[in-house]
């Protein structure tokens, strides 16, 4: 690949991945938090209702989550293409 | 050793720690003043803007909310926490790529335009402002309560400490003092919850106690938020785990959060001191981890608290009410109103008197020794009034630990306030100097010179801040928090958003979908908050939720009005192309 090509891969990747990771981060908060809470809460995580769990502490475990993700995977994918020199301000 | 000695010792020693790492980095140039020259480890990074965007207010008021609203506070623990993946993956690493200094910096480059610098840098000071006034009060209460002064003394005092590390310090030595504060405030939250859910639930982690059994004082296993919604229905208050807000308000209030958050200028900047896209990165997931500790232990604390006052307060006689109560009464915290003249306090549904409680003299006493309210009580059943701060102020109190413990929580405070109080000025002092003086007024300003006036307007805007921690207009700043998101969600994350990921936004696309998206939302809001004597919200959206429409108002705008003018020139085009990819070798020609 010349640089233009790796420009264009690098780009089309995150897209896609930001895209991928954006709709779990809907999902596990607006969805599962609140649209679907009511649903949800005749399953239970312990003692606690589904929803409502997911509402107060599985939305941010997974918000943790995906950015440990989001994280692994660009910066190997820098590493692929050799994007990943430090650079300065 | 009594509360008093416990409280300076811990007090002394944290401060000894800040102000000496404040004064071993002191910044010289305008680099290490905006921006800690770019050296900062992406862990150090992490805990520094974890204790810069956890307030006085989320320290001290979050784990009230939950406890008073339930699932209903999960607005805020998601939208302040989901916020930053919307920061990590659509902003940051492309600012940080970008390389200046400051958002206003993007905002006027990228639309090649004074005018967007500016709306963009009255945006920032405006949201710094409302939130910077909050911290001051935050400070000044704090210090008032742990020194016996008056609450005027108390902002000053916090006032002169902050100017001395931020002001002086620059953004090198508020981080590094960042640091310590997290390590502070980390330690108090968690602590006491520790010892709570031992007490109530058995299990050492709260996170396992809140889906745990309840067994305090050897009490028959039950599940704990069975208990809590058996309780709600004794007292008649709406189920632990539901919420009063339609579905539309809380998704609204809580995309707005979320949207703000990402948008928030003093949360965006703290990303521009490390080294690399790549450090920004692992630095985003170390500051939603350290966020996450305590926004994950919010809920279990809201929930323990709201268990032990109910039982230690419901149907008792005042006079055996336990000791905390009395205390904190003679702090205006807590109050009780017999309405039924039984001589028993009791919790019920609704308001026991509206606003926060006015007392008498404290030589006037009921019949059982309370004091009492000037506040004309309410019809409803509901007798006690407790302040949502005494969730976390009162609760080593309530649950009995050590006064070390209680000595620790307020350090922690102290902690919280300051480390945001530092940020916000240190991003409004940058708006001043860098962004309005050298960019606009002056362009000729020296290096040396341009720290020098970020000094001054840090040293003006704490006067201003200061005046207004001693004078909070009534109810002003708790409305204006809803601004500050609100604007942020609906001018800073569409341009910056539509800067990074479209070519074809242009100048004029960008400011008309801000000027639309601020002038929505703030028209709203003003409306609603200081006009309007009714609460009829359009689609049932409260203000706190409209900076999420406004949003939405001003992508439709700015791309609207791109699509039919000229596209942006070669030049800013290619300048988006490259901020698309971290490393600067090889920039795309074409």
């Amino acid at each position: 690949m010349n640089e233009r090509e790796k420009h264009k891969y690098h780009w089309r990747y995150s897209l896609r991945l930001v895209m991928a990771l954006l709709i779990l981060w809907f999902s596990v908060s607006f969805g599962a938090g609140i649209l679907l809470k009511d649903f949800l809460d005749q399953f239970s995580i312990g003692t606690a209702p589904l929803g409502f769990w997911m509402a107060q502490q599985g939305s941010i475990i997974g918000f943790v989550i995906l950015l440990i993700i989001y994280s692994v995977m660009m910066n190997r994918l820098d590493k692929k293409l050799g994007f990943d020199q430090d650079d300065e301000i | 050793m009594s509360q008093a000695m416990w409280n300076f010792i811990f007090i002394g020693i944290t401060f000894t720690a800040y102000i000496s790492i404040a004064l071993m980095s002191r910044a010289s140039s305008t680099k290490d003043y905006y921006t800690a020259g770019g050296s900062v480890s992406p862990f150090a990074n992490g805990m520094a803007t974890a204790a810069d965007w956890m307030s006085a207010a989320t320290f001290i008021s979050m784990a009230g909310v939950v406890a008073s609203s339930g699932y209903g506070s999960s607005r805020f623990l998601m939208g302040w926490t989901g916020g930053f993946v919307l920061l990590t993956t659509l902003m940051v690493p492309y600012l940080r790529k970008f390389g200046k200094a400051t958002v206003p910096d993007f905002i006027g480059d990228r639309y090649y335009s004074q005018t967007a610098r500016l709306v963009a840098v009255v945006c920032a000071i405006f949201i710094c402002m409302t939130y910077i006034m909050g911290q001051m009060r935050g400070v000044g209460i704090v210090f008032a309560r742990l020194f016996d002064i008056e609450i005027a003394t108390g902002v000053l005092l916090g006032s002169a400490i902050v100017f001395f590390y931020a002001g002086i310090g620059g953004m090198k030595g508020i981080t590094y003092t960042q640091v310590a504060q997290y390590c502070v405030m980390v330690f108090a939250y968690t602590i006491p919850v520790i010892y709570i859910s031992m007490m109530v639930t058995g299990d050492a982690l709260p996170q396992l106690g809140l889906v745990g059994h309840y067994v305090k004082d050897g009490a028959e296993a039950m599940p704990l938020l069975e208990k809590m919604n058996l309780i709600a229905d004794e007292l008649g208050v709406t189920h632990y785990t539901q919420g009063t807000l339609s579905s539309i308000d809380m998704f609204c209030i809580t995309a707005a959060l979320m949207f703000g958050t990402a948008g928030l200028p003093h949360v965006i900047v703290r990303f521009f001191t490390v080294k690399s896209v790549k450090a920004v990165r692992i630095s985003a997931c170390w500051t939603l981890s350290f966020i996450a500790i305590i926004y994950l232990t919010a809920p279990a604390l809201g929930l323990f608290a709201r268990l032990n006052i109910v039982q230690e307060i419901d149907k008792q006689a005042y006079h055996s009410a336990p000791e905390w109560f009395s205390n904190w009464e003679d702090q205006g915290m807590v109050a009780w109103v017999d309405k039924n003249n039984d001589g028993l306090m009791a919790l019920g549904k609704g308001e026991v008197f509206s606003g926060k409680p006015v007392y008498r003299e404290a030589e006037v006493r009921g019949e059982y020794g309370q004091r009492l309210v000037q506040n004309t009580p309410s019809t409803g059943p509901n007798e006690v009034y407790y302040d949502r701060d005494i969730i976390v102020l009162a609760n080593p109190e309530v649950a009995g630990l050590p006064p070390w413990i209680i000595a620790l929580v307020m350090a922690g405070c102290v902690a919280a306030a300051l480390s945001t109080a530092a940020g916000l000025l240190l991003v409004l002092s940058t708006s001043i100097s860098h962004d309005l003086m050298k960019k606009v007024l002056k362009p000729d300003l020296s290096d040396k010179e341009e720290v020098f006036y970020a000094r001054l307007a840090s040293f003006g805007a704490l006067l201003i801040a200061a005046y207004f921690g001693i004078n909070p207009p009534a109810d002003f700043v708790a409305k204006t928090v809803a601004f500050a998101f609100g604007l942020a969600a609906s001018s800073f994350f569409p341009t910056i958003f539509l800067g990074i990921f479209t070519r074809r936004t242009n100048q004029l696309g960008a400011i008309s979908g801000m000027i639309a998206g601020i002038g929505f939302t703030a028209g709203y809001i003003i409306y609603f908050q200081f006009m309007a004597d009714h609460s009829d919200y359009w689609m049932g959206i409260s203000p706190e939720g409209i900076g999420f429409v406004g949003m939405l108002l001003n992508f439709a705008v700015a791309i609207s009005v791109s699509a039919v003018t000229a596209r942006p020139p070669q030049a800013v085009q290619d300048m988006v192309e490259s901020i698309r990819v971290p490393n600067n070798a090889g920039v795309a020609s074409h």
